[in-house]
């Protein structure tokens, strides 16, 4: 294996907008709201950055295509900026272009921003669109809660689960997740729910109710990027460095061939266990310290818990139920709120679990900070459906060069 | 021996109660509540006239040879296209190959019969076997005597010079330009004149002349017919026209009326079907067809019928049947009224025709790819087998899915995405001999799916682009039960 990222690029400076329903702000106000906030905290003058990373997923119904929007939002001065999409995984993407810049020294230090502005479709849930020419052809007419729901199914009937006891710990996953958004001052959703609430909320597609489905949002969040050197010579002290960023893509065994069985991610058995090996952590449930999943659906939670190797296959609900993953569980999982809570403006979403990571490690999380002084934080940012999908996993860490 | 070889049969699922139409509508014509008993068959909203005689197609050609079919006809009075051969689509939907006859008949009720006396000329000329398919999806205003008593539905015979289950005696065709409803170029609905005329300047004076010349030609006496399919909706008219014919009052056919309805241009094969569902050997069928004239035929069972594989046919397609009471949704389906659909019906349509030319073979004829390295069979046919053990390249032949029976590996009901009929049911099917695909489900009930369930692939509707005017299709999964073979 390649000798991998760890530790070549640390993080100088982070911002992230305020997520929600921004009916008052274009995208390029999003842009600038994240970027403020990460130029403050890198303590530089914007001539230093070398080269930018524009995520945006659904880019049609916002800023359109290429990397100028970003270059004209922020009037980036004749710098390559370049545009990246790789479905809900984007952010992640922007933030590896960013990292491999640097790692490569082709960059002293890398921009990274991710924008997403869903909410200028007069509708809720994410916006429908083309899925190519012949895609769109014959492809069912999957909505993202209708193929998500899919794992329920397949879970239920490959570990004879009853319907009930899954909903009850899908439920329980969307009642944590708004009980640690209501402390996140910048989370679209700040409201505290009830198992009842969840449980019997209206149906979107079954067995997902309107509870077990996250926030569309508008939002942007931003990363810089430098080496450890540079960001040591700038005079920063305690640093946050990456240490694993990981990415695999369905090349159509689950979609067309008959070895999956549908009920978990197959790209994210992979490209976590390739994290791990980047990252040197060899009992992820007793090393992680933090998550961030992609916790698009209470679902799609629930069984990355297994594929990220932390809980045993078949053992998520009981993990789930015995609090594990709580904000004061072991291995608390979206102690931001998640997608579910802080909000999924899809670009953003890979960049906003790294910027809660880069809090939580310097103890700037306020009312949610984790007590525990936290080693590594794990982001796990997925694209697409279970069945095609992009799947990256990221980690970040207090730098102990 | 010209005949006919093999036949398939197919009425939507779909049979929609009389009384809902009259519940809703009697208020302002209470002369409907005299047709309030019983039901008509109507398509799903993803079916259309082509679906169904690919559906029937697909009955009529089980256990047959599908690859020496020369020719395909198709009759309808709805053709989903007014210039795109329909006889082409079906022809792919089912897998014939290029090297076929093919033709559209149409502009008469008659068209169904008319275009069979065709297509037994063309097989007594050395044309067949010949697939000859007949299907109409009826529209109807709102609130009118059709509502009630017109249907949907198909049939398929195949036309052969060799052992037919029923022998062409013999044929006659009168036209004249009774005009008893007409419907105008680009108009949506029937514009029909009073039912007593019909009956008596119509029926009662044109059929007759049209068999008595049809008995000559076949040197049958009148009492020799053993089933009389005469599809008239006005009461006693088939009966007293039997009776001045000679025909004996037992061999008049029940015109299925209360089951389906007229299926127009189908329906008097739709009885003859329905007939050889019953047939003995030596029996005669008589089939009198009425539209700006008549058509009226003979056929004779042969030993052979026993013998035909057992299939759906009308009475299987009668026998699957759900029961739909709720008008406002056939309304819907139908587009009789305007319903709100949500911002997210409004997604472009829009078909890349030469997309869907480069890829027929997938979207119309369901067809995969089998790799010659490892076997592994799969769905699209692609460049690089999708075996991950295997990634061989090119190696893929073609390899038909339609008829590959499938599970349910995964599913929902989805109620966010756009649907005519929500929940959109979708899901991971997974086919016996390999390969798998994310499709759209179909006549599904709601609560009826599981994971493992059979399920078998159809051909339907995918979506209507309305801005062109364009009809897309594709295939979907149905739950396998409710399919079985019958009779």
């Amino acid at each position: 294996m390649a000798k991998g990222i760890k530790d070549k690029v640390a993080i100088l400076g982070m911002g992230c907008s305020k997520f929600g329903e921004r009916w008052d702000k274009e995208a390029d106000d999003l842009m600038v709201e994240a970027f403020e906030e990460a130029i403050k905290d890198a303590g530089i003058e914007k001539s230093r950055i070398d080269a930018a990373w524009l995520a945006t997923a659904i880019e049609e119904v916002h800023v359109g295509k290429s990397g100028v929007p970003l270059a004209m939002a922020l009037r980036l001065p004749y710098i390559p900026v370049t545009r990246v999409e790789n479905y809900c995984a984007s952010g992640s993407e922007a933030f590896r272009g960013a990292v491999y810049a640097v790692a490569s020294g082709a960059a002293d230090i890398a921009l990274a921003l991710g924008v997403e502005k869903l909410k200028d479709t007069g509708y809720g849930g994410l916006p429908q669109r083309s899925r190519g020419v012949l895609n769109s052809m014959f492809w069912a007419n999957v909505s993202a809660p209708g193929s998500f729901a899919q794992l329920a199914a397949a879970y239920r009937a490959k570990h004879g689960v009853a319907a009930e006891d899954l909903k009850k710990a899908m439920a329980h996953i969307s009642v944590k997740s708004h009980d640690n958004g209501s402390k996140n001052p910048k989370a679209h959703l700040r409201n505290k729910v009830t198992m009842d609430t969840v449980l019997n909320a209206p149906m979107v597609a079954e067995p997902l109710g309107l509870f077990d489905c996250c926030g569309v949002s508008d939002g942007a969040a931003c990363a810089i990027v430098t080496t450890p050197e540079i960001a040591r010579s700038l005079g920063k002290k305690d640093l946050v460095s990456v240490k694993a960023l990981q990415l695999a893509v369905s090349n159509g065994v689950e979609s067309q061939y008959n070895s999956w069985d549908g009920s978990y991610f197959a790209t994210t058995r992979v490209a976590s266990t390739r994290a791990y090996q980047e990252a040197g952590i060899k009992n992820p449930r007793e090393e992680v310290s933090l998550i961030e999943v992609h916790d698009c659906f209470s679902i799609t939670e629930l069984v990355t818990m297994e594929d990220l190797h932390i809980s045993p296959e078949g053992g998520a609900i009981k993990d789930v139920m015995d609090g594990f993953y709580d904000s004061d569980g072991k291995v608390p999982c979206q102690i931001d709120g998640g997608l579910k809570c802080f909000g999924h403006p899809i670009g953003s979403s890979g960049l906003r679990m790294i910027y809660e990571m880069y809090l939580q490690m310097l103890g700037r999380a306020g009312e949610r900070q984790r007590k525990d002084n936290p080693r590594f934080g794990l982001t796990h940012n997925l694209g697409g459906f279970p069945h095609q999908n992009v799947c990256s996993v990221s980690i970040v860490g207090r730098y102990e060069g | 021996m010209v005949g006919i070889t093999s036949f398939g049969g197919y009425i939507p699922r779909l049979r929609l109660s009389r009384k809902a139409i009259v519940d809703a509508n009697s208020w302002q014509n209470s002369a409907l509540k005299a047709y309030a008993k019983a039901e008509r068959a109507i398509c799903n909203w993803d079916e259309d006239s082509l679906t169904m005689a690919v559906e029937a197609g697909r009955d009529c050609l089980s256990g047959q040879d599908r690859a020496g079919v020369k020719a395909v006809y198709f009759a309808s009075t709805t053709f989903p296209f007014d210039d795109r051969l329909n006889a082409g689509i079906a022809a792919e939907a089912l897998n014939l190959g290029s090297d076929i006859t093919t033709l559209d008949v149409s502009a008469s009720l008659r068209a169904g019969t008319s275009g069979l006396i065709a297509a037994l000329k063309t097989v007594q000329a050395g044309g067949g076997p010949l697939l000859y398919l007949a299907s109409d999806k009826r529209r109807t205003k709102a609130a009118s005597q059709q509502e009630l008593l017109y249907g949907d539905g198909a049939v398929a015979l195949l036309l052969g010079d060799k052992d037919p289950i029923a022998k062409f005696v013999a044929s006659h065709s009168e036209a004249i330009d009774f005009v008893d409803h007409y419907r105008g170029h680009g108009s949506d609905f029937d514009y029909a004149w009073e039912e007593r005329w019909i009956r008596d300047e119509g029926y009662a004076k044109i059929v007759p002349p049209a068999l008595a010349a049809l008995l000559e030609k076949a040197k049958l006496k009148p009492g020799e017919i053993t089933h009389f399919c005469m599809p008239v909706t006005l009461r006693g008219v088939a009966v007293s026209v039997a009776k001045k014919l000679g025909v004996g009052e037992t061999a008049v056919r029940d015109n299925l009326d209360g089951q389906c309805g007229d299926t127009g241009t189908s329906h008097p094969l739709v009885m003859l079907v329905h007939a050889l569902q019953d047939a003995k050997p030596g029996d005669k069928i008589l089939i009198a067809s009425f539209g700006q004239g008549c058509d009226a035929m003979v056929f004779e069972a042969t030993a052979a019928l026993p013998k035909l594989e057992r299939r759906s046919g009308i009475k299987g397609a009668l026998a699957r049947r759900k029961p739909e009471t709720n008008y406002n949704k056939y309304l819907s389906f139908n587009n009789l009224v305007t319903t709100e659909k949500g911002l997210r019906s409004e997604v472009d349509k829009w078909t890349a025709l030469s997309t869907l030319f480069r890829k027929r073979g997938l979207l119309t004829g369901l067809i995969g790819g089998k790799c010659t390295k490892c076997g592994t069979v799969q769905i699209p046919k692609s460049n690089i087998c999708v075996n991950p053990n295997c990634n061989a390249i090119h190696s893929q032949e073609d390899h038909p899915f339609s008829d590959i029976p499938g599970r349910v590996n995964s599913y929902t009901a989805d109620l966010l995405t756009f649907s005519p009929d929500p929940p959109a049911h979708y899901g991971m099917v997974q086919f016996a001999e390999g390969g798998r695909m994310m499709v759209d489900f179909t006549d599904v009930d709601q609560g009826a799916i599981q994971v493992g369930m059979p399920m078998r692939m159809v051909f339907r509707i995918k979506e209507h682009d309305a801005q062109r005017n364009f009809t897309k299709y594709f295939w979907k999964a149905a739950p396998a039960a409710q399919t079985a073979k019958e009779n």
